[in-house]
């Protein structure tokens, strides 16, 4: 096959996997912004926190590296633990943190999440250390494609990632747009005040947002850890401004936005690492940002909340 | 008649501001009863104290046997209080019937994992609300535009959407906040018939602020008027309209001089 063609199959499949981390965290942010109007900047650290958790709980047992046999029913079992843990961290999060400034200025919840990213970042480095930590190479990564081609790689990892990101994905948004609870978002989303005369109760509807969110970053950084195999406690901040950029994308507070933002963002990525080379790839997903923000504030998809400056 | 509503030495106080003061109100199961007021006089401050948005500084109040003040609003609804806000706060986005089930949400059952894999009960349970949420609107005038969202209607039919809205949670006590402003004569003048039935056929409470004294003066079984937070004068439309004081509250002193004269 000629190299050139080979080399831009293997960066589709790259900018697909990173589509996939960014979206599970890019929807969570997105979320939570279409009910509170918070860019929670803390949001990326549950990704960091479903990384070390889940790392830990590994480690709680004597766990053959690769997986095999039964132990293999223990990721599914371990994605549900972690998904409940970040989630509920989340929860804790916004109870302790953001609620109390819910009538206070767009500005002061604003910047206790950025406070909150930095001492979360903190406490990680306390208890995890604050060098790069391996992640068990628990999934094989051997290429099912090696007969067609050495250089584009589909292994039993992706078949991880894509296995858990797009169901996720697509579980969400049927949750969303056919559940009772669903419609109540999307109501709270849209004018908190009116859905509670309504009968909801919108302190648990956020409660509800925050979980979800941070269930889905808590699981994405677990598959991270198994599908890269290491990971480090400021990890998050990156990632999570990457996810931002995503939800910005598709428009804030959209939840198809986020997904196709994410996809956006991977694979310009993975492209530009491949024909401009890895160190001009922040440059210009934050240029991509920059140009979004000053000719379409409102995303690919439009924001479904009225769009306000930051 | 029963008294649905029972307020008891309510006030308001924000900072060094009192919105409203030490006010006693009570609501008669099934009668029309009007706020009215100068700007500021704290009705829609009372409105929300009674909706469960502001917990009054003092006072008590009592809606159908239970205490209510500072309990939060979704508890109130379930209770059935229903309300209509000053400036229309549909949800833009979702259709006129999509409006009208949000309004249900609190008294249907199925839960999200039975809507997800669409369980029988949960089907069962949407046919039933679709049909009653087409049937509010049909009674409402918006038969036709239940697939509309709810932005792009006319703002005659978003009122009475915003009514629909209500009526879906099923309230006993429903509290219209200017209901006719920015309508013109002849909308208005449906409106106040439509309030009516909502009364006599549906056998609803209703408390309305409203700035149109021809339809305050229509409609109303009782005639409040709030001035500073205080309740100056109280009574059938005839009698409030006599009284100097609440001429005095909207033209001033000086104008009232000048009417004895």
């Amino acid at each position: 096959m000629d190299p050139q063609l080979e080399a831009f199959l293997r960066q589709v499949l790259v900018g697909l996997s990173i589509g996939c981390y960014l979206a599970l965290i890019a929807l969570g942010y997105t979320m939570v912004y279409g009910i509170v109007e918070l860019i929670n900047f803390a949001h990326g650290d549950l990704f960091t926190f479903g990384f070390f958790i889940s790392l830990t709980i590994w480690g709680l047992f004597d766990v053959p590296t690769p997986l095999e046999g039964a132990w293999i029913l223990a990721l599914p079992a371990i994605a549900i633990v972690v998904i409940l843990l970040s989630g509920g961290l989340n929860v804790v999060i916004e109870r302790v943190a953001y609620r109390p400034l819910r009538g206070a200025s767009k500005l002061a919840p604003l910047i206790t999440a950025v406070g909150m990213s930095f001492m979360l970042e903190a406490i990680f480095a306390y208890i995890w250390g604050a060098n790069q930590i391996n992640y068990p190479r628990f999934i094989p990564t051997t290429n099912f494609l090696n007969d067609f081609s050495r250089i584009i790689r589909f292994t039993p990892r992706d078949i991880l990632l894509f296995g858990v990101t797009i169901p996720a994905m697509i579980g969400l948004t049927l949750f969303i747009d056919r559940t009772r609870l669903g419609k109540a978002m999307r109501a709270a989303a849209q004018d908190r005040e009116a859905a509670a005369m309504m009968g909801i109760n919108v302190n648990r509807i956020i409660a509800i947002t925050f979980f979800i969110g941070g269930g889905l970053a808590g699981v994405a950084g677990m598959v991270y850890g198994l599908y890269t195999g290491s990971g480090r406690f400021i990890m998050g901040f990156e990632f999570g401004l990457f996810a931002f950029t995503a939800a910005v994308l598709g428009g804030i507070g959209n939840i198809r936005g986020a997904v196709l933002g994410a996809f956006i963002i991977g694979m310009v990525q993975a492209m530009s690492d491949l024909y401009i080379g890895g160190e001009w790839s922040r440059v210009i997903i934050f240029s991509l940002l920059i140009l979004m923000l000053v000719f379409r504030p409102s995303g690919i998809l439009g924001s479904t909340t009225s769009v306000e400056k930051v | 008649m029963a008294t649905l509503l029972e307020a008891k030495g309510v006030s308001k106080k924000f900072g060094g501001l009192t919105a409203v003061d030490t006010l006693d109100y009570s609501v008669e199961a099934n009668a029309i009863n009007s706020i009215i007021g100068p700007n500021g006089a704290g009705k829609t401050t009372f409105f929300n104290i009674v909706t469960g948005y502001y917990k009054p500084t003092t006072g008590t109040v009592q809606f159908d046997g239970h205490d209510i003040a500072g309990l939060a609003p979704h508890r109130l609804t379930r209770y059935g209080i229903g309300r209509t806000f000053q400036t229309i706060r549909l949800f833009g986005h979702l259709s006129a019937l999509e409006n009208v089930l949000i309004g249900m949400h609190h008294w249907l059952r199925s839960p999200w994992w039975s809507d997800l894999l669409k369980l029988r009960s949960t089907l069962r349970e949407e046919a039933e609300a679709i049909r009653h949420g087409e049937e509010l609107l049909a009674y409402v005038g918006l038969k036709g535009f239940e697939d509309v969202e709810s932005r792009n209607l006319p703002y005659g039919l978003q009122r009475r959407l915003e009514i629909a809205r209500a009526l879906a949670t099923r309230p006993k006590l429903l509290l219209l906040d200017e209901p006719t402003a920015g309508m013109n004569p002849n909308e208005t003048k449906d409106m106040t018939a439509f309030i009516r039935r909502l009364r006599d056929e549906r056998g609803l409470t209703i408390l309305l602020i409203e700035h149109d004294m021809h339809v305050v003066m229509t409609i109303s079984d009782k005639v409040t008027v709030l001035d500073y937070g205080r309740k100056i004068s109280e009574g059938k439309p005839s009698d409030v309209q006599q009284d100097t004081r609440v001429i005095e509250a909207y033209l001033g002193s000086r104008a009232l001089k000048m009417i004895k004269n």
